[in-house]
């Protein structure tokens, strides 16, 4: 596929060097946040967003091959209903590890930290975070959090889940609960800082023109984000802190032996750990409307209501953390308050999902690697949130709760949907991180293998789980094994499908071909500047004219044809459109 | 492996009730799902670029539109919500004369303990068509008792007895599981849950429970004493008669027992009812609750000393205190029993999934 990017508009390309001023050389390359320095220093000491991004890029994507190698060892152990290889204790191990690794250490930071340090600034206009010495120093805390949490994992292990439940985790367990705690406590600090971070950023430091309701919806949804982070991350610290007061001083807060109450902990856990799923989530809602904008270069249909239905999620997110305790001693009037609030969240899900079918009505479809994660995203996000529903549903979930029905449904909605929408926003915005194009059909093969492999992983839960199989089990019932097998099989293909992309964009980085600003030709501020951006992402002020995701002159970086390097002929109205524009752009520049 | 099967057996009231709500939820998705995929796939194969198709006056926005997208989905999910709910609700209204039966979790099995006196550990029988009151408590971490063929499951807390009602209406074999990871055996913390004809069970009542499986079963011995004869025991061997007066005159250094439960108590801090949580915390935090007009005499606590299954059998006792019928005697020494389950790991899983019930 050709990328080489040729603008038929005469003149245009002339019109837009006006202005700018001269762009400093590097090794026979223009100048950009890559190749401006090169030595350890430059990069553990940066301030740069980009260059913070890249350094959690990595570190969050060892933590997901951790956690993913956990998986797959449980996996294999569950092909059989007398286990293969483990104790009993070493898989209660693996699936703690596994779950503390996923929630803490890659889930919640992951589009954060990544695709959103690197993204919001450029998107708004903005030269870096409104505090680069923070952000870099939330890189710290979320490595020394991680150290901690790994070295009581692999000095030992904790057996308790990454729920922490209490009075397990504060009395019972004996493996090093402590150290991962603090763990988790000290990541929760790196997402608070980052969280602060984007609100300040976003509120303050907008490119002229840029306002509200003309930001990219992916900025919206990491501004809902960030406000639950800073809301919910403190209670679970201060909750992860009291069970390890208990544990080390003996102090009763929650084991009803010193006095305390087991079921409050939960809920002070839920309180976050609910509006945590939400952090998992709604930046990767705001991915997916990136990624619709730009393969079918339409805006976002209903704009607003998308906006709002992100807040909407982030609101709603603090009001049903009991529906994870239908089965405990909670008040029967409790739990109906918090099933018909639990309700209410499907609506603003279901708007998204019709909104970007809407947005898809009458757009020049593009199918794109990208375009292929954010369809499947569509699907495994509308099934992960429909069988929400049967949890919500107080008297279904008293035969789910705690099954594998529940394991299959967040798993449709973590993997299924943060995750494949993290890897579409990577592969949408990749070659403006790097300058470089990955090979798109390995990548098509892919985003398939990752589909196939995901639902034939998690659908067979859903079953298993109906028939009653409870979690968290090491040994379970012969009855079961069929469907875990086949779990365990599609689990494979499923890591084949994450295993590819890592060698391929790792390929690129070299080998790649080399991209001009807009190889996609999509609309936003990202997409008017340099790829690689240089350090401070914009060489003159950014200034807004256009509405979100309205293809003009100005909001594709004078780019305004399509990957093909054509314009698209089948939007007349838009050709004119952009004609006019740029004629206007000549005259005002005469 | 078994044979392929996509749902439980419905074996009680509630999950028959439960399962077509299972039915409607499914038919719902299956909708949206069709709804959702279809148009999803059909716009971009139609609209795919390089197509000449008409994409004149594509809309950016139709507030009728959405608002109909929503109302209707909200719409449909409050009527799940209504349903699921009313369903919800009758697992807290006690069925009429309901047998009330005790559940202890620890770590890791279930110890059962009928009022009749007789035990099982990781069994449960039951007559068909009965009703029955679980009464539950844990004694270390919090399990969950759930058998799937119920559709039901509650939360066994340590230090809170929590309540289940279940009428089980099919005679079969069902799992027993804890549902709640509660360490290292949790997945295999369980067992049978057996629900016997009536005829059976009669049966079953007259031979005391003698069961030719059961590796973690216990054989409940013939004529065994009931709870509230245990109870009496334990009564008389921690001396409370010492203290508490059981025939209905004042004692010298406690209140009397004797038809307390269910009343209102006036306690030095609140007035509460004495139901079963009360019965048991008096004997554990015992500074907590000092009755009116007894302050100088508080009670020596018995944490760490009485198990949960005691105490069950001394609140069975302290019940059966009504004034009216003839109290029931002690029966000398009454062994606990709670560790007779299986001896080994291998045991307990062929008893739950390997055995004799799967050739």
């Amino acid at each position: 596929m050709s990328i080489a990017v040729k603008s038929k508009t005469g003149g245009s390309e002339h019109t837009h060097a006006k202005g700018t001023h001269q762009q400093a050389m590097v090794d026979g390359e223009p100048e950009n946040y890559l190749n401006t320095a090169h030595t350890v220093k430059s990069w553990l000491l940066t301030t740069d967003h980009k260059r913070i991004a890249l350094l959690y890029l990595i570190s969050i994507s060892v933590f997901f091959a951790l956690g993913g190698l956990a998986a797959g060892v449980m996996r294999a152990e569950l092909t059989g209903p007398h286990g293969q290889f483990l104790s009993s204790e070493s898989y209660n191990k693996m699936f703690s590890a596994h779950g503390i690794i996923m929630v803490f250490f890659f889930l919640v930071p992951v589009v954060p930290a990544t695709l959103g340090n690197f993204m919001i600034p450029i998107m708004i206009g903005a030269r870096d975070l409104a505090f680069p010495r923070l952000n870099l120093f939330s890189w710290y805390l979320y490595l020394a959090g991680g150290t901690c949490a790994l070295l009581s994992i692999l000095g030992g292990g904790v057996d308790t889940g990454w729920t922490f439940y209490t009075p397990y985790s504060s009395i019972y367990s004996n493996g090093n609960v402590a150290l991962a705690i603090v763990g988790a406590f000290i990541a929760g600090f790196s997402s608070i800082t980052t969280g602060i971070n984007f609100v300040v950023t976003i509120h303050k430091m907008r490119a002229p023109g840029m306002s509200w309701f003309k930001l990219p919806l992916f900025v919206w949804a990491m501004y809902a984000t960030s406000v639950i982070i800073l809301l919910g991350t403190p209670v679970v610290a201060i909750t992860l802190l009291l069970v390890l007061v208990e544990r080390t001083l003996g102090i009763g807060i929650f084991s009803p032996e010193l006095g305390g109450d087991p079921v409050l902990f939960q809920h002070m856990f839920w309180f976050y750990s609910h509006p945590a799923v939400y952090i998992m989530m709604l930046p990767g809602l705001g991915i997916i409307n990136e990624i619709i904008a730009a393969n079918t270069r339409r805006k976002i249909f209903g704009y607003e209501f998308v906006a709002f239905s992100s807040i909407a999620i982030a609101v709603f997110g603090f009001l049903v953390w009991g529906h994870h305790m239908f089965a405990t001693s909670q008040s029967m009037y409790s739990s109906i308050v918090f099933s018909v609030i639990s309700f209410l969240v499907a609506i603003p899900s279901a708007i998204k999902v019709f909104n970007w079918i809407a947005t898809i009505y009458k757009g020049s479809v593009a199918l794109t690697s990208h375009m292929y994660y954010a369809l499947s995203f569509i699907g495994l996000f509308t099934i992960g949130g429909l069988t929400g529903l049967y949890l919500a549903a107080l008297a279904a979930d008293l035969h789910l709760t705690a099954t594998y029905f529940v394991v299959a449904h967040f798993h449709y909605i973590m993997v299924g949907g943060a995750l494949t929408a993290f890897l579409g926003g990577l592969h949408l915005w990749w070659p403006k991180m790097t300058g470089r194009m990955y090979n798109e059909e390995l990548a098509k093969i892919g985003a398939l293998l990752t589909f196939v492999g995901f639902n034939m992983t998690f659908f067979p839960q859903f079953i298993v789980g109906y028939l009653g199989m409870p979690r968290r089990y090491h040994y379970y019932a012969p009855e079961y094994q069929i469907w875990n097998v086949m779990s365990s099989l599609g689990a494979t293909i499923l890591g084949v499908g994450f295993l590819l992309p890592v060698l391929y964009l790792l390929h690129s980085l070299k080998n790649g071909e080399k991209v001009g600003k807009n190889p996609w030709g999509a609309a936003g501020l990202e997409w008017t500047i340099q790829s690689p951006p240089v350090t401070t992402n914009f060489t003159e002020t950014a200034i807004v004219t256009w509405d979100a995701y309205e293809i003009t002159f100005e909001s594709t970086g004078g780019v305004l044809n399509s990957p093909e390097g054509e314009m698209i002929p089948e939007m007349p109205e838009l050709d004119r459109a952009l004609q006019a524009n740029s004629a206007n752009r000549e005259e005002v520049a005469r | 492996m078994g044979e392929l099967s996509f749902t439980p057996v419905a074996a009680s009231e509630f999950a028959q009730n439960v399962d077509l709500l299972f039915i409607a939820l499914f038919l719902l998705t299956v909708l949206f799902c069709v709804i959702v995929f279809a148009l999803t796939i059909g716009f971009v194969a139609y609209y795919r670029r390089g197509n000449k198709v008409n994409r004149k006056n594509a809309p950016d926005h139709n507030v009728f539109l959405e608002l109909f997208w929503s109302v209707i989905p909200l719409g449909m999910a409050l009527v799940i919500f209504v349903w699921a709910t009313q369903l919800f609700a009758t697992t807290f209204a006690p069925p009429k004369n309901s047998k009330e039966i005790f559940v202890i979790g620890k770590q890791w099995m279930w110890h059962i303990q009928h009022s009749n006196g007789r035990r099982e550990n990781n069994e449960l029988h039951l007559s068909v068509g009965e009703p029955i009151k679980l009464t539950m408590i844990s004694q270390d971490v919090i399990h969950a008792f759930f058998v799937p063929e119920f559709r039901i499951q509650r939360h066994v807390e340590p230090g809170n007895y929590t309540v289940m009602y279940v009428t089980p209406t099919k005679p079969g074999k069902y799992h027993l599981y804890c549902n709640m990871y509660c360490g290292t055996q949790h997945s295999q913390m369980g067992g049978w849950v057996y629900v016997l004809s009536k005829k059976d069970y009669a049966d079953w009542a007259v031979k005391g429970g003698s069961k030719p499986v059961a590796v973690g079963g216990y054989d409940t011995k013939l004529g065994a004493p009931s709870l509230a004869q245990q109870g009496a025991s334990l009564f008389e061997k921690y001396d409370c008669a010492g203290c508490h007066n059981t025939e209905g005159v004042k004692a010298k250094r406690a209140p009397s027992l004797t038809g307390i439960y269910g009343t209102v108590r006036n306690l030095t801090n609140a007035n509460v009812i004495a139901d079963d949580a009360y019965l048991r915390n008096v004997l554990i935090n015992t500074d907590q609750y000092v009755l009116k007009g007894w302050e100088g005499n508080i009670m020596p606590s018995y944490k760490n000393i009485l198990k949960e299954e005691e105490i069950l059998a001394i609140n069975a006792y302290v019940k059966s205190l009504d004034g009216k019928s003839v109290p029931v005697t002690p029966v000398g020494e009454v062994g606990t029993d709670a560790n007779n389950a299986a001896d080994t790991e291998n045991q307990q899983w062929r008893y739950m999934y390997g055995g004799e019930q799967y050739k």
